[in-house]
């Protein structure tokens, strides 16, 4: 069969880089298909699109603000995936991560801001990965799998949540099922309050600090995962369970690590949402989010830097996503989740679909100067 | 005594219509687990199906126009994941949420592009609906004591797709254990190597598989947007694909076990929608979450292997790799 020296030969740019681009183009590619078949203009769309996301600093900063979001889910997905567990809660546990911030602004309320903030902080990730301790605890002791417990728990969260907002957290004498607004010192200030306050101007949006500690999260990841003992124990785990048990490691220990890590960070939407901007305890705040995480995983092959542009990407989608819809109503949000579905389609399902005809293309072209020449 | 008696007459006829679709997802996920691939995707095809068929029964205003096309985009859809992860081996899981996702976004996009209705299809009235059947004399019997109740609210007066989603029950157990196909189709979720050994292609197996899949799923997501309801609406299909998965689970991926777990969790909808803000003596008002949540928390229970124990076919997940 394979005639043609083997794919891992090819320089990292081309796994690493013109493949996961090439799946993009081609998920974007039939996402502008369904938009022509609609009857609208794929590249006109793809311009608006653009604008709407960076056409502005209040768009920029808006399109910063979902971002976030992303960088904090995708980073969840990928530390699960390094470990080889397939974490579909990230929509639970971000629902849960914020249920953990808004109790600690409606509790703390006379406390001085930068505690609160901490506080909150803790909260998010502790209630986010307590959420993702069951379903890693019983992959790691029961053998139950992850993928179905998770998604159970996403779905028990969400009834939780409608429990609590009915019938406990509700505002008193309202009909509404949200919290009463949390204590401001427990509010994430806003990113054009910031640069105000050091005299610069840039457009109002929801961006908020958040932003800065996803940055913060997705370094610390980083190192965690490629430069600590306990990142090299997940990545062992991951990559041969039999070869970590017999270099001693533990992989049910390691499991349930990760999806605490995993949980934890999903549960920082929680900062970004409840503190960042909503200022209360909503319903269904998540909005999808968690998913997202997964294209953003898959899209930037579970490595921080690719996950910060990844979500980059998703941000400009959602932001430039909404705009859209402005001037041609027929394509909304909705299309872009399509485009996510497709992106987890070719940039996940289907990898294999192109990457070794990729990868040859690549090794022909370069002809003699490649390593992968076989010995003359 | 009679108050009582009625109102389990109507739970029971609740329970029914709300059960038929999950029976028809979970043995649509029968199939494929039993084959050795995983669908999370029964929701996306469920919801899918129930675009299709909406979409084509408004223009056409044929019903089964609209189960055609039902069926259809759900077999295309299981087919999109069988060239993803039995040609391809892409990973099952993946390929299941994209497609979900896809369907979740792509119904309401191109019905609001076709329909101008906020992403929902037009109202589908008469000939573009399946209607329920009245058996013979139902009418008339309606009145005798206890037999007639039974009779003509619970056995007469359902649509097509609740006898077809009992129907199946036991033609998939005699598939599954008493036919070739069966055979092999549990073979090759339990040891494709010694499929592949006998020269059965695991590939056609599997794709075999979907295409029931396909098939079962696209029933059951017709049964939702023209037959228990009048049109497709956005995210109609609300996890009941999840919960036949559950089903599927808790019946240990066997017709039998799994139609009852569909039962209880259809029973459980049906009296949550009876109870509440009922107050029950000594034990107060349950919470309507509490009720909605049974069947995930009760499944999570099972898989914790606390109250026997769910052990999936051996191959499940796994691709196929033939040793060269």
């Amino acid at each position: 069969m394979s005639v043609i020296a083997p794919p891992t030969q090819a320089p990292r740019w081309v796994t690493h880089v013109l493949v996961p681009v090439s799946n993009l183009i081609v998920a974007f590619f039939i996402a502008g298909i369904i938009i022509a078949v609609i009857g609208e203009d794929p590249f006109e769309a793809m311009r608006l699109l653009v604008v709407g996301a960076f056409g502005a600093p209040d768009l920029i900063g808006f399109t910063l603000y979902y971002t976030t979001n992303f960088i904090f889910t995708g980073l969840a997905v990928s530390i699960a995936f390094h470990c080889g567990l397939f974490n579909i809660g990230g929509e639970g546990q971000a629902y849960i991560g914020g249920l953990g911030v808004g109790l600690v602004g409606l509790a703390l309320g006379g406390w001085p801001a930068p505690i609160v903030i901490i506080v909150a902080i803790m909260a998010s990730m502790l209630f986010g990965a307590a959420w993702a301790f069951i379903p890693g605890y019983l992959q790691a002791k029961r053998g139950s799998h992850v993928v179905i417990t998770t998604i159970m728990f996403n779905f028990l969260a969400s009834a939780l949540m409608t429990y609590l907002l009915v019938e406990v957290l509700i505002e008193s004498g309202q009909q509404a099922p949200q919290s009463r607004e949390l204590a401001e010192n427990a509010w994430l200030p806003f990113m054009h309050d910031i640069f105000g306050a050091l005299g610069m101007e840039i457009g109002q949006s929801s961006l908020n600090l958040s932003f800065v500690i996803a940055l913060i999260a997705a370094f610390l990841v980083w190192v965690f995962m490629w430069h600590t003992r306990w990142g090299y124990e997940i990545r062992t785990v991951g990559a041969n369970q039999a070869a970590a048990i017999y270099a001693g490691i533990s992989p049910s220990r390691n499991i349930v690590l990760a999806m605490l890590i995993s949980g934890g960070l999903a549960g920082m939407v929680g900062i970004n949402e409840i503190a960042g901007v909503h200022h209360k305890l909503i319903l269904d705040f998540p909005a999808g989010f968690g998913f997202v995480g997964i294209a953003v995983a898959l899209m930037g092959r579970n490595h921080p830097l690719g996950i910060f542009f990844a979500s980059l990407l998703f941000g400009m989608l959602y932001q430039g996503g909404s705009e859209l819809s402005f001037d041609i109503p027929t394509i909304t949000r909705d299309m872009v989740v399509v485009i996510q579905g497709l992106v987890i389609l070719f940039s996940g399902a289907m990898e294999h679909v192109f990457r070794p005809h990729i990868v040859r293309a690549y090794l022909r072209l370069s002809g003699g100067r490649s390593a992968a020449a076989p010995a003359e | 005594m009679e108050e009582f008696f009625t109102m389990l007459v109507l739970m029971l006829d609740a329970t029914l219509r709300v059960a038929t679709p999950l029976i028809l997802a979970a043995l649509a996920g029968l199939f494929a687990e039993r084959s050795g691939v995983v669908d999370i995707a029964l929701e996306g095809k469920l919801l899918g199906a129930a675009f299709a068929a909406a979409t084509v029964a408004a223009v056409s205003n044929s019903a089964w126009l609209g189960l055609g096309a039902g069926i259809g985009f759900s077999v295309a859809l299981a087919m999109v994941h069988g060239y993803a992860c039995i040609t391809h081996k892409g990973d099952q899981v993946v390929s299941g949420m994209a497609i979900n996702i896809l369907v979740a976004g792509l119904g309401p996009t191109l019905a609001l592009a076709w329909f101008h209705q906020g992403g929902q299809t037009p109202r589908v009235e008469g000939s573009g609906r399946f209607h329920p059947w009245n058996w013979p004399f139902a009418e008339t019997l309606e009145d005798v004591p206890v037999i007639g109740a039974l009779y003509s609210e619970i056995i007469s007066g359902h649509n097509m797709f609740v006898y077809l989603a009992l129907i199946a029950v036991p033609i998939t157990a005699w598939v599954v254990y008493k036919t070739r196909f069966g055979l092999r189709l549990r073979a090759v979720g339990e040891s494709p190597e010694a499929v592949d050994t006998a020269g059965i292609s695991v590939s056609a197996m599997r794709f075999q598989a979907l295409i029931v899949t396909g098939v079962l799923c696209g029933m059951g997501g017709t049964y939702l947007s023209i037959a228990q309801n009048a049109g497709f609406l956005r995210n109609m299909s609300a996890g009941q694909g999840f919960i036949a998965l559950a089903a599927l689970i808790f019946g240990k991926w066997r017709p039998w076990p799994t139609m009852f777990a569909c039962f209880l969790f259809a029973f459980t909808d049906a009296v949550q929608t009876r109870l509440q803000g009922v107050d029950i003596p000594g034990i107060g008002i349950i919470p309507v979450q509490f009720i909605q949540a049974l069947p995930f928390a009760l499944t999570v229970i099972l898989l914790a292997g606390f109250v026997g124990k769910a052990v999936a076919p051996r191959a499940s997940g796994l691709p196929y790799i033939k040793e060269r």
